[in-house]
């Protein structure tokens, strides 16, 4: 039973990660009807963001040490980080703090990339087909991640977690099970309350306020709200930003639960498809649903057990696998996945 | 209609001018070599198979790079079985090929847009971890499938050649080497073998268009509804579609298994199956000889930018004097040799931008400017 | 770019011409005669120059990796032609080697990308024997690429000079007759592991695998899983995780639900930097089992991708080809050359890819020719000494290298970026060693050397 509680937590913590980003594929998809292959470099933006403003805090000053020495035999440079220099202890604590100081830094600059995108090239994709918008958008998460390439390399680049939040929290004895039955990463823990706040700030502002009316109604039916005389296409511009900003901050938060690099948005490029198509396209909540339930999925088909009992019914490795199989299941059974529409994105 | 009859033939007679003299056409560019031109046919055919689906019906399959795949894996298998005689693992490529489209284009059907995307793509993505992991003895996984020296080859003949073969007709041997234009040029009877099956290719896929199949297949593309409701079933000419493009793709897995005996699982991963979508959209959609164009387009790119280093780049602007050779080069190098994605990339953006249509769509509407003539029936 | 490159251009002649158009009108009908060649192998260098073929990864995620690789390269050509300090050469047991080149002809280079995916990496090595008429391929960053484009060079008819690949499979089932490897493999890590593993960690230890689902993976699980086993350990699990895991958060969880108190991460690369990562995020390297420490190990460390976990990996054993803080006359004077051309210390993979250079270039000069069969005899059973390894000895049954090898700890107190692992114990070469027919290596065959003639 811990086992499996320990792999819904799992689940629902890759599943933050799935939803965030195919929530923004979602939006972006039913407000504007773009297919947006660049989704997943900008969540990766988002990632760097947080690696830069961690390198950003890292600027040092050197000195010689002449007592030791480099691996060439000279004199060893010593780095000391400007912020430990000026602010003594508080510096280091900024420096430690990197990570959720850089969601600060990062809505700015992906609200900027969105409108830059929405504007400068999105736009004119409107009325293209979608095989037109797959081409430039999949070009665009290319140029995007290999500018990363070029400044930070191809390697992973570790951006910890503030030192209060290493380690993990004994979850277990909360729930009645014994001590070291589910241990959790508080940071994991973070990711997943994170996730929660933004897809629900996300749902609310949709829901309570007059912006999110008009965009919902649009969705629904773009061409009367066009006729009612609303100007849609602003909105949509904010849309898109809006979009772009969940990856980011999704990105920024992911990058102490695993090292990014430049191409962990293709990572989770497909993913993200098939999520938002699993959850059904045009469905925001649909999508969130999608994301959790694979996460999910995908952990307790990682379980040994689990995969011992596949095996035994001939299907091997189901980990490998189970995402695309729920996905062909899902749609055979649910035509429009979990929560679409009819006649979205049907032909 | 006899005005198109004639343009077709002479489209036809234009691509095989094209196709035979194609060693001749590189040079110039540095791309004749075996290889390169090999990968030009090889996925000339992927690309106009991939496009009698999504081109014709408009149904855009996430998943074909699996076709290719299983059409290597059937060839290298016989000739592990069999003998180094290309001509059963090429029959055995497109049986195969065949077999898993008409399987998974029967359950992908079932849905339209992009939930037959996601579709084809989920079935492509567990074939692709299945043969990269679990299916090593069938496929040997992250090695891909090659021969060995303890393989039975049953039918291989005690003098026959130890390389892919016709009847004794090696696939890798180059039979000459002109100098065009100061350009070296390589005549091989590899590329020659996949350029007649290119030609062949093309001619059939020439027909399917312009027959009433095609015709079918481009009122569901127009609109699938209407033809339901007027109680015509689309289904079964979608699965013929889907299948005659599945066996198009083994037919190219087959050839390039041939050409090189040994398949690699990364060939049916989803980044493989969206290389030829990015094609034929590169390409233009839709038209005979954009998808081609857009294949060559792509494989040359990976084959020539990937190759440019510094010492190539110094030697090209070796003319200038130094500071400025230096700029140069640091101008040019990021977008070569480790940075040529970036180039794709950027490339990508500017056609789809500038060129809707893909470069066909602009070249007939350069052509349309020179010649200062009206609307012209895309090639 | 230009045609005077390839050595294989037969001249245009009214009867080349002839047979040619012949044989454009006949394709595919019937064998026939095809002009012999004058050259007695394959792209035979007949000008002043020989070209090598550098085959990297520069795309995906080992594309660092290949860029040192490739930056190694680099300055083994300098140094073959005479230029910069000479490196290794001048250490070097062998003096065959005079700095001018090889065999008097000066070394140029083509470059290509590999993509860690074997059919890119064969198309590439394809483009540099076919165009560039390249009479050596080398390089790569796994072993799929290492074992797919090495059975191409045999095919064709040139000399493979692996670069980092440490499956067993690469001189064992899928070994060639022109292909070469100076890397360790996996059965070498083992060897030179389990005893460190037995000295730190006891022998009563119970041992949880996680391992990437491919070849590479399986081989070392094995290996690693035999040697433990030998000295007394328990292998509680071995658990596959997919390919294109990030995220291992799902089957670290499940190590602490059974009895297992060391876990050995038979992942590399970026799979390594996450499954390292996520083991230290739960918690793994503070908990206590069964009333010891658990531990854990990575039995193949690359000290480039290392970095990406950061202070993850102090303290935690693994074993390397090389490392450049060795202190032998060899390592010093790579390090000294590497270091002052580029500014860092170059890794293991940038170590193995300069001395295969070095090595080829010293058996052509010692065979007196670029002829494959006659390099790698030169190569078979060669002994030598001063490349950072000691005294090394090329096998003529495999055509592996034999040497010492590096258990190496990550550090606790790093002084710069570079300094992430310390080397615990240079196991000697005797301990690695095993018979060319042990069971994992078992199932190869060498074939005859092929000159592509």
């Amino acid at each position: 039973m811990d086992a499996i509680l320990l792999q819904i937590l799992n689940g629902l913590d890759k599943g933050s990660a799935y939803a965030l980003i195919a929530l923004g594929l979602t939006l972006i998809f039913g407000t504007l009807g773009v297919v947006n292959f660049a989704h997943g470099a900008l969540f990766m933006i988002g990632a760097f963001c947080a690696v830069t403003l961690n390198k950003v805090f890292a600027l040092s000053s050197i000195t010689i040490d002449p007592t030791k020495t480099d691996f060439l035999g000279k004199p060893l440079q010593v780095k000391t980080p400007y912020l430990e220099k000026w602010f003594g202890d508080a510096g280091l604590a900024i420096m430690d703090w990197s990570v959720p100081l850089a969601i600060i830094v990062s809505i700015p600059i992906m609200m900027l990339i969105g409108y830059v995108m929405e504007r400068g090239l999105i736009r004119h994709f409107y009325k293209r087909p979608h095989a037109d918008q797959i081409l430039v958008t999949f070009g665009l998460a290319i140029v995007l991640q290999e500018i990363i390439k070029a400044f930070y390399g191809a390697n992973p680049i570790q951006t910890p977690a503030p030192s209060t939040f290493v380690g993990t929290l004994d979850i277990g004895v909360y729930l009645g099970f014994a001590q070291d039955a589910i241990t959790y990463p508080y940071w994991r823990l973070v990711y997943f309350a994170f996730a929660c706040l933004v897809i629900f700030a996300v749902f609310a502002f949709l829901r309570f306020t007059t912006f999110g009316m008009v965009v919902r109604a649009g969705m629904a039916d773009r061409e009367t709200v066009g006729l009612l005389g609303i100007n849609i296409n602003k909105k949509f511009t904010i849309m898109f930003a809006l979009a772009a900003c969940v990856a980011g901050v999704a990105g920024v938060m992911y990058t102490p639960i695993n090292s990014p690099n430049y191409h962990m948005g293709m990572d989770f490029l497909v993913l993200s498809f098939v999520v938002v198509v699993v959850g059904g396209m045009g469905s925001l909540p649909g999508a969130v649903l999608a994301g959790f339930l694979l996460g999910i999925l995908e952990s307790i088909a990682s379980m040994n057990v689990v995969k011992q009992f596949f095996e035994t019914i001939f299907i091997p490795s189901i980990d490998q696998i189970v995402i695309y199989l729920v996905a062909v299941i899902v749609l055979l059974v649910r035509p429009r996945g979990l929560l679409g529409h009819k006649g979205m994105m049907e032909d | 209609m006899n005005n198109s009859k004639y343009s077709d033939s002479a489209l036809l007679l234009f691509f095989i001018i094209m196709v035979v003299a194609g060693p001749f056409l590189l040079a110039p560019f540095g791309g004749s070599y075996p290889d390169l031109l090999q990968k030009f046919a090889i996925f000339g055919i992927f690309a106009i198979g991939f496009n009698i689906l999504f081109g014709l019906t408009g149904y855009l399959s996430f998943g074909h790079a699996v076709f290719l795949g299983v059409g290597s894996y059937g060839a290298v298998w016989m000739f592990k079985l069999l003998s180094y005689n290309v001509l059963p693992a090429l029959v055995v490529a497109v049986v195969v090929a065949g077999f898993f489209s008409v399987v998974i284009g029967y359950i992908s059907l079932r849905r339209s847009g992009i939930y037959f995307s996601i579709l084809t793509l989920a079935f492509a993505q567990m074939m692709f971890n299945v043969a990269y992991s679990v299916a090593t003895p069938i496929t040997n996984g992250e090695t891909g499938l090659q021969i060995y020296n303890d393989d039975p080859q049953w039918l291989q003949g005690a003098d026959s050649p130890l390389t892919t073969n016709l009847f004794g007709l090696k696939m890798n041997e180059v039979f000459w080497r002109p100098e065009f234009l100061g350009f070296e040029a390589q005549f091989n009877v590899g590329y020659y073998f996949c350029a007649f099956f290119l030609i062949i290719a093309f001619y059939l896929a020439l027909r399917i268009t312009r027959s009433p199949f095609g015709m079918m297949l481009r009122a569901i593309k127009t609109n699938q509804n209407r033809l339901n409701f007027t109680g015509v079933s689309t289904r079964p000419y979608m699965l013929a579609a889907f299948v005659i493009s599945g066996m198009y793709a083994g037919l190219a897995g087959g050839l390039w298994a041939c050409m090189d005996p040994l398949a690699g699982a990364e060939r049916m991963q989803w980044t493989a199956s969206g290389e030829v979508v990015l094609m034929t959209i590169l390409g233009g959609a839709g038209t005979m000889l954009g998808p081609v164009l857009g294949a060559g387009f792509i494989k040359y790119f990976e084959a020539i930018f990937s190759k440019i280093n510094d010492q190539v780049l110094h030697s090209w602007f070796a003319f200038m004097p130094d500071g400025m050779e230096n700029v140069m080069v640091a101008i040019v190098h990021p977008f070569v040799g480790k940075g040529w994605h970036l180039t794709l990339g950027l490339l990508f953006m500017m056609i789809v931008i500038f060129l809707p249509g893909g470069l066909i769509g602009g070249l007939t509407s350069l052509g349309r400017v020179l010649t200062g003539r009206g609307r012209k029936s895309k090639g | 770019m230009s045609s005077d490159k390839n050595p294989l251009h037969t001249p245009l002649t009214r009867r080349s011409m002839l047979k040619a158009s012949a044989a454009s009108a006949v394709v595919g009908a019937a064998p026939m005669i095809i002009p012999s060649t004058a050259h007695a192998y394959l792209n035979e260098p007949k000008g002043a120059t020989v070209t090598l073929g550098f085959n990297v990864p520069q795309s995906g995620p080992y594309a660092d990796e290949g860029a040192d690789e490739l930056r190694a390269y680099e300055l083994a050509v300098e140094h073959l032609n005479g230029g910069g300090d000479g490196g290794m050469m001048n250490t070097f047991s062998s003096k065959a080697l005079k700095g001018n080149g090889i065999l008097g002809k000066k070394v140029t280079y083509v470059t290509g990308d590999t993509q860690t995916k074997s059919d890119a990496a064969r198309s590439s090595a394809k483009s540099m024997i076919e165009k560039d008429g390249a009479v050596m391929i080398t390089g790569g960053s796994s072993s799929g690429v290492a074992i797919a484009v090495q059975g191409l060079c045999q095919e064709a008819g040139v000399i493979f000079m692996a670069g980092l690949t440490h499956s067993n499979d690469t001189t064992g089932k899928d070994k060639k007759a022109n292909g070469f490897r100076h890397f360790f493999n996996g059965y070498m890590s083992a060897a030179a592991l389990a005893p460190v593993l037995e000295k730190n960690y006891g022998t009563d230890r119970k041992a949880y695998h996680l391992t990437a689902d491919y070849t590479w993976g399986w081989t070392q699980e094995e290996s690693i899983a035999a040697a433990t086993e030998a000295k007394g350990w328990e292998t509680v699990e071995k658990v596959r995780t997919p390919l294109a895991s990030t995220d291992f958060s799902s089957y670290i969880g499940q190590v602490l639900k059974t009895d297992a108190d060391v876990l050995v991460l038979n992942h590399y690369g970026g799979n390594m930097v996450n499954s390292l990562t996520n083991a230290v995020q739960f918690g793994l390297k503070d908990k206590m089992v069964n009333g010891k420490q658990f531990e854990i190990i990575v039995p193949l460390y690359s000290r480039l991708m290392a970095r990406g976990a950061g202070e993850n990996v102090k303290g935690i054993f693994g074993s390397t080809n090389w490392h450049w803080s060795l202190q032998d006359e060899g390592s010093k004077a790579f390090v000294k050359s590497f270091g002052e051309k580029y500014g860092f210390p170059p890794s293991q993979a940038a170590h193995t890819c300069y001395v295969q250079t070095l090595l080829y270039a010293d058996a052509c000069e010692r065979a007196g020719s670029f002829d494959p069969c006659a390099v790698g005899a030169a190569l078979e059973g060669f002994d030598f000494d001063g490349l950072g390894n000691g005294p090394t000895h090329y096998r003529a049954d495999d055509h592996q290298c034999f040497k010492d090898v590096l258990v190496v700890k990550g550090k606790e107190n790093p002084t710069t970026e570079f300094d992430l692992l310390e080397v615990v114990e240079v196991t000697p070469r005797a301990q690695v060693e095993y018979a060319p027919d042990h069971p994992m290596f078992a199932g190869g065959d060498l074939g005859k050397c092929n000159t592509g003639a």
